[in-house]
């Protein structure tokens, strides 16, 4: 079995094939940005409407000199990571206590059914009602919109752990907190990390609204001054920031993911 | 010391409440007893019960009535004395196979160094050790099924269970796996409680065999193995007299179905 799969993987690839696909997508990008450029001005398209590719990148230079942009994308990006960072922690703990008590989960599920379902971003006016127009209002977005995929993924885990490897646990006279940290924890992480996975890109929507509501800082405050002024080229441009600090953040935590589950055997194809 | 009783159940009974009112009675008045370092092996129709036993004794559940007694000793809940064994390996996926192995003694105040050494050794003794640091995706069936006995015998219990270790496996494997496990257990002198549905398991492996009946799980028949090869399956399958015991017992359990039917 083992020399089977040694084989697969001793096989050799040609170097042509694996860069075929990226070759493929980067062709891809620059057809679209190609005809982004041309095709808007040959069909009459406004500037106002459709900035051209050139205009994007002249204004995001401007943004640059004028605008403070490294300060709105730092302020942006940092927010993001930190409501991430706080609704995955409380989101987490909270789905292990909750899986741990049955009884609180049955209690509360209903309620934290209603929240799940509920926009959370619609809550942003009432925190800035409540905070005032700082960061408090687009951190407490930020975590709650975080907070939920985490836990429905982790109280999912603690329902589908093996049975069987709890009691094989239990058989050899491990007290509770062992079974969890032994078994229970380390059989949660896949569904954890999908979780984070869903976190992250979802972070940078609840960062996003918080900063289109108020404030004077952030991507999601300059796509507003943009408007104001508009300035179609500086939304596409924060936009496209925005995209980046998602990915970023979205790509670190599957970088985490591939090395905590180095043990899953991953399908080729 | 050979006489020496390790395992005892004593006309025990376990009755669940079913939804609704009624009692569904797993076993009724079990009882029976194994010696030290003597391979046991219950056999019976599916469902009679025989997984009840193996949590009864592993401390997982508690009898209705009766009690069940290891050295004498009457079980409370789970020991360190005994080692279980199912037909899922239950290898922790995200430990190395030495890490799976070391899992039991982590439960007991016991130094890294010391943990780590006494697995190598079960290691070895299960024939695994250049298998130690793979993960269980990586290795075959019959690999986690030994890497799961090499972790059960590694809290050195005074009696394993096994419960149908051997039933999710290929039948080539099965045999090899059976033969490693009879060489083993007999190198270890360990006891051990087989629960089985394969009568030629049960004949190949084992010093006696006890035949239960449907629900409610009783036992019908004793039937001693008085055979040579017990660490050689292999071996013993093709005797005349391990192939009539296997015949008998055919027909013993088709009657024990009849007489419950």
């Amino acid at each position: 079995m083992t020399s089977l799969a040694e084989a697969a993987v001793a096989t050799p690839r040609p170097w042509l094939r694996n860069l075929a696909l990226p070759a493929a997508s980067l062709v891809f990008a620059a057809l679209v940005l190609v005809a982004w450029e041309f095709v808007p001005p040959a069909l009459g398209v406004p500037k106002y409407i459709v900035p051209r590719v050139s205009d994007l990148l002249l204004e995001m230079a401007r943004m640059g000199r004028q605008e403070n942009l490294l300060a709105h994308v730092v302020s942006t990006g940092s927010m993001a990571v930190l409501g991430f960072a706080l609704g995955a922690l409380f989101g987490a703990v909270c789905g292990y206590l909750l899986g741990l008590s049955p009884l609180w989960e049955r209690v509360l599920s209903p309620y934290i059914l209603a929240l799940q379902i509920a926009p959370k971003v619609a809550f942003a006016p009432l925190f800035i009602m409540w905070f005032g127009y700082n960061a408090w209002p687009k951190l407490i977005v930020t975590v709650l919109v975080v907070f939920f995929p985490i836990l429905v993924n982790v109280l999912q885990a603690m329902h589908t752990a093996d049975r069987d490897q709890v009691n094989l646990a239990r058989a050899y006279s491990m007290s509770p907190a062992q079974v969890f940290w032994k078994v229970l924890f380390p059989s949660s992480m896949p569904s954890l990390l999908a979780g984070l996975r869903i976190g992250a890109t979802l972070a940078v929507i609840g960062i996003t609204v918080g900063e289109l509501l108020g404030g004077e800082v952030g991507l999601g405050y300059l796509i507003t001054f943009g408007e104001g002024q508009a300035n179609t080229a500086m939304v596409f441009n924060a936009i496209f920031l925005l995209t980046i600090i998602g990915i970023a953040m979205y790509g670190a935590v599957a970088w985490v993911e591939a090395r905590v589950l180095h043990y899953i055997p991953r399908v080729e194809h | 010391m050979a006489a020496a009783v390790a395992l005892e159940l004593d006309r025990v009974s376990r009755r669940f409440a079913t939804r609704g009112s009624g009692l569904f009675t797993a076993i009724e008045a079990l009882a029976f007893s194994v010696r030290a370092g003597e391979f046991v092996s219950v056999v019976g129709p599916s469902g009679c019960g025989k997984s009840t036993i193996l949590n009864l004794v592993a401390g997982l559940d508690r009898p209705s009535s009766g009690r069940v007694l290891l050295n004498g000793l009457p079980v409370t809940g789970p020991s360190t004395h005994v080692g279980f064994m199912l037909q899922k390996d239950l290898l922790l996926p995200w430990r190395s196979i030495a890490r799976n192995v070391e899992f039991g003694l982590e439960a007991r105040p016991m130094p890294r160094a010391e943990r780590r050494a006494r697995a190598q050794q079960e290691l070895q003794r299960c024939r695994l050790s250049e298998l130690a640091d793979r993960y269980p995706f990586q290795l075959s069936g019959g690999q986690r099924q030994r890497a799961a006995l090499a972790r059960t015998l590694a809290i050195e219990p005074d009696i394993v269970l096994l419960d149908e270790p051997f039933s999710a496996l290929d039948s080539q494997t099965k045999l090899l796996l059976q033969r490693s496990f009879a060489q083993t257990i007999a190198g270890a002198g360990i006891t051990t409680l087989l629960i089985t549905h394969d009568l030629v398991e049960a004949v190949s492996m084992s010093d006696r065999v006890l035949v239960m009946s449907e629900r409610p799980g009783r036992i019908v028949e004793e039937i001693v193995v008085d055979l040579p090869h017990r660490d050689d399956p292999i071996a013993r399958r093709p005797l005349p007299r391990a192939q009539d015991l296997m015949t008998h017992l055919f027909d013993a359990l088709h009657l024990a179905d009849r007489t419950d039917a």
